[in-house]
């Protein structure tokens, strides 16, 4: 069971993206930082435990050729080794700062290519592995920028090309063990997860095909995709050979944003927030899994969700035209 | 009875054309009552002989008699006179139809007929109905259409309104400040509940659809103008009809931005509770399902090989039911989806509430910030897609006909006096492109004014030749 918290007031209300809404935790000093997508602009927080706002910063989108301000598309906390780095992506580029926001340490300024008029020409997609930040393009390629121990020094490395249309979102967990296992997924708005081995060079190991509905949130944990679905569907995949696993008919309407840690986080537009519990059984070695949760947010179009704990013992909420983040923790 | 019909008749287009210099009807108007004028003879010497031929080879026509108006009612010119019903009864005699001669009956059967005509709601020459055909003909025209369906940014709320604003004043309608505040307010929230609410995000070409078939209604009788709005339906099918899921997504969130923070409060959403006081919209947890959503509660779980091994359920929380259809996309068909219907087809109060919508000031300033160096780029496209509206001008002194969307008078002056600042709106000024035009549609409407007076002679005309002949 989970109780509602005190919410953190927004300047800016949260945009009608998907994933809009990036945690990052910082245990050691006990603070917990917010960062959510307003439009032309993405408003970063710290809170204390109880949720009492300490800091907060806005971050506008880099201006460039154009009529109106360009729009963020997305803001993400992205965790490497030596250091961490905050990444925004607009229909601009790709603008990179330090984790508090203070400094932009680097600019990738979006190439319109040989898009149609008709295109919309954007950045959408955020996940670091290992040393590496992969951010995803309109056009379905995918960037990976190899990121130094320190300093601006940041280099485009590669240029993944495994999706034909525009990037969602990619999730990435740390290799595990020697062998080389799969630890990035992208996903696209036909639905195609590609899963991938990252390394000084990505090598693409599986597709898993999608079924005419965008995929517009995907994470991945031990092994298992968990991707959420335009028409509310949860589905659960063997990450090493892109089996199904499990399906769940989750929400009523498209899914938003997913979160794995180690219980499975999703959220809709339709006003719901379920937590399932995901276990692997003794025999089969499939996955199995529990409805533990709901949470109805009335009225409200969510657009984003994340656990503020590794535990999974809390977790935060956005919402379209809503000016604050929403918190619930378990009693 | 023809014959009474014909005097009655060409009496209404005789009245019709004396006020159309007071009521300042636009060039268009003007033209349409010439090709009614148009089928007058204009000899009249023609006009005499043709009519005593008719005379000569046909039965005479005898009037009718069956709609004539009770012999006690009062003649016309007496009809109005306040404190009538009190005189004497002889009075009333003396002034009523009983003692009058067959003129005054006419007169009345005449006035009675002319009403008949206006009330008629296929009547295309009522005010409303020629202010709907100006407005929607504007709208559907093939220059402005062609400059909408240009790829563009999504326009800044500033631009869009003084698009709105001149496709409103397109007809002899007037509407002052607060009146055309209240307008666009309605029509902002009414499309943020559309597209809000619409269960999957291709469903926005459906509300567009709705919107079109709504508008098609209102214009039955223009074959030019229909002809017009289903070229934009074929032109929506094009662009729009084979985009993927993921790219309507990507329209609907850019829509909503431009929604973001609207949380002006409408009567009819507050009494049909579709939205609440806060003035956020409703969503609800129960009802039709989106197309191609199954209803939630079901957990499938596969073994390696892909057999079905579990099957499981959980309570989901809402109550849901499958779409029964998708809607059509085809310019004909059911569109199943309610959304973007007239909200007004039952008779309701248009109210919009000012209090309370000043949440997010920040949020707001940000937008109306506008030093930016490249606003002109943005005016360059709004004077092009402004110059691309054939805007009729009225040519009158005074306005042809001001609509208020406030109870009293009084009331529309304080709602301009006390609009919240933030939702104050800034209407564009484009003069340059539009001044050359406006001088020349006025001489244009000048020049249309001359030849007017020439169906009016032979209308009477052909009334003086009609008393002739009833006395034959």
């Amino acid at each position: 069971m989970f109780r509602r918290e005190r919410s953190i007031p927004l300047r800016g209300s949260a945009a009608a993206l998907c994933n809009n809404l990036s945690v990052l935790q910082l245990p050691v000093r006990n603070l917990t930082h917010f960062g959510v997508v307003h439009g032309p602009s993405a408003q970063l927080l710290s809170a204390a435990p109880e949720g009492v706002p300490l800091a907060q910063r806005q971050l506008q989108a880099k201006e460039g050729a154009g009529v109106s301000p360009p729009l963020i598309t997305q803001v993400h906390w992205c965790v490497l080794p030596f250091r961490v780095l905050l990444v925004l992506t607009s229909h601009r580029g790709i603008q990179m700062y330090e984790s508090d926001g203070s400094v932009m340490v680097y600019w990738h300024a979006l190439d319109a290519g040989d898009a149609s008029l008709v295109q919309a020409v954007f950045a959408r997609g955020i996940a670091a592995s290992g040393h590496f930040i992969c951010v995803g393009m309109w056009s379905g390629r995918v960037l990976v920028f190899d990121i130094p121990a320190k300093g601006p020094n940041i280099v485009l490395s590669e240029e993944l090309a495994g999706h034909q249309t525009p990037v969602t979102d990619i999730a990435t967990e740390p290799a595990q063990g020697q062998d080389c296992v799969a630890d990035v997924v992208t996903a696209d708005d036909s639905g195609l997860l590609c899963v991938w081995r990252s390394g000084p060079k990505f090598k693409l190991l599986t597709r898993i095909p999608g079924f005419g509905v965008p995929c517009p949130s995907v994470q991945l944990w031990q092994g298992t995709i968990a991707a959420g679905y335009g028409n509310g569907q949860v589905r659960l995949y063997e990450a090493s050979t892109g089996t199904l696993h499990v399906q769940i008919d989750a929400h009523a309407r498209a899914i938003c944003a997913l979160d794995l840690a180690p219980e499975l986080l999703s959220a809709a537009e339709d006003t719901f927030v379920h937590i399932w519990k995901l276990s692997r059984s003794p025999e089969g070695g499939y996955i199995e899994v529990e409805h533990c949760h709901g949470e109805c947010v009335p009225d409200t179009q969510v657009c984003g969700a994340r656990f503020c704990d590794p535990s999974g013992s809390s977790f935060a909420v956005t919402g379209y035209d809503l000016a604050e983040i929403l918190r619930f923790s378990s009693m | 009875m023809l014959r009474a019909a014909w005097r009655a008749l060409s009496s209404i287009r005789t009245q019709a054309v004396t006020q159309a210099p007071v009521l300042g009807l636009p060039g268009g108007g003007c033209a349409k009552l010439l090709s009614v004028q148009r089928d007058l003879p204009s000899r009249p010497g023609g006009l005499i002989l043709r009519a005593a031929r008719g005379y000569a080879t046909q039965k005479p026509v005898q009037p009718s008699h069956e709609d004539d108006p009770l012999p006690s009612m009062l003649l016309k010119d007496y009809q109005d006179i306040p404190g009538i019903e009190k005189v004497d009864d002889v009075v009333k005699k003396i002034l009523s139809l009983e003692m009058a001669n067959q003129k005054e009956k006419l007169k009345i059967k005449k006035e009675q007929l002319m009403k008949k005509v206006v009330e008629n709601p296929k009547d295309t020459g009522s005010l409303e109905a020629r202010i709907l055909n100006d407005i929607i003909s504007t709208m559907f025209n093939r220059k402005f259409m062609e400059e909408l369906f240009k790829p563009q940014e999504l326009y800044s709320k500033k631009a869009l309104r003084t698009v709105y604003d001149r496709l409103a004043h397109a007809s002899i309608m007037r509407l002052n400040q607060a009146s055309m505040d209240k307008l666009y307010d309605l029509m902002t929230m009414a499309f943020k509940y559309q597209v809000l609410l619409c269960p999957r995000p291709k469903d926005v070409l459906l509300v567009t659809f709705n919107h079109l078939d709504a508008i098609k209604g209102f214009i039955q009788d223009s074959p030019t103008i229909l002809h017009q709005v289903d070229e934009t339906f074929q032109q929506l099918t094009e662009t729009y009809g084979g985009l993927s899921a993921g790219e309507f997504q990507l329209i609907r969130q850019t829509l909503l931005i431009f929604f973001q923070d609207l949380h002006i409060r409408v009567s009819i959403f507050l009494k049909d509770k579709v939205q609440n006081s806060s003035g956020r919209f409703v969503l609800p947890v129960s009802g039709p399902l989106p197309w191609g959503t199954k209803v939630p509660g079901l957990i499938r779980t596969f073994n390696h090989k892909g057999e079905e091994v579990r099957k499981a359920e959980f309570k989901h929380g809402g109550s849901y039911v499958a779409a029964p259809k998708e809607g059509s996309f085809e310019l004909y068909g059911d569109r199943v989806l309610k959304l973007g219907t007239n909200m007004y087809s039952v008779n309701r109060p248009v109210e919009t509430h000012m209090s309370g919508a000043s949440e997010n000031l920040a949020a707001q300033t940000q937008e109306s910030i506008a030093p930016n160096p490249l606003a002109k780029e943005e005016l360059n496209l709004l004077a092009r897609l402004i110059g691309g509206m054939e805007i009729k001008k009225p040519s009158g002194p005074e306005p042809g006909f001001r609509l208020n969307l406030f109870t009293t008078d009084e009331e529309e002056e304080q709602a301009a006096l006390t609009r919240p600042e933030e939702l104050s709106y800034e209407v564009i000024n484009i003069q340059a492109t539009q001044d050359q035009q406006t001088n020349e549609e006025l001489a244009r409407i000048m020049g249309e004014f001359e030849i007017l007076d020439q169906p009016r002679r032979s209308a009477s005309k052909g009334d003086d030749l009609l008393a002739m002949m009833d006395e034959l």
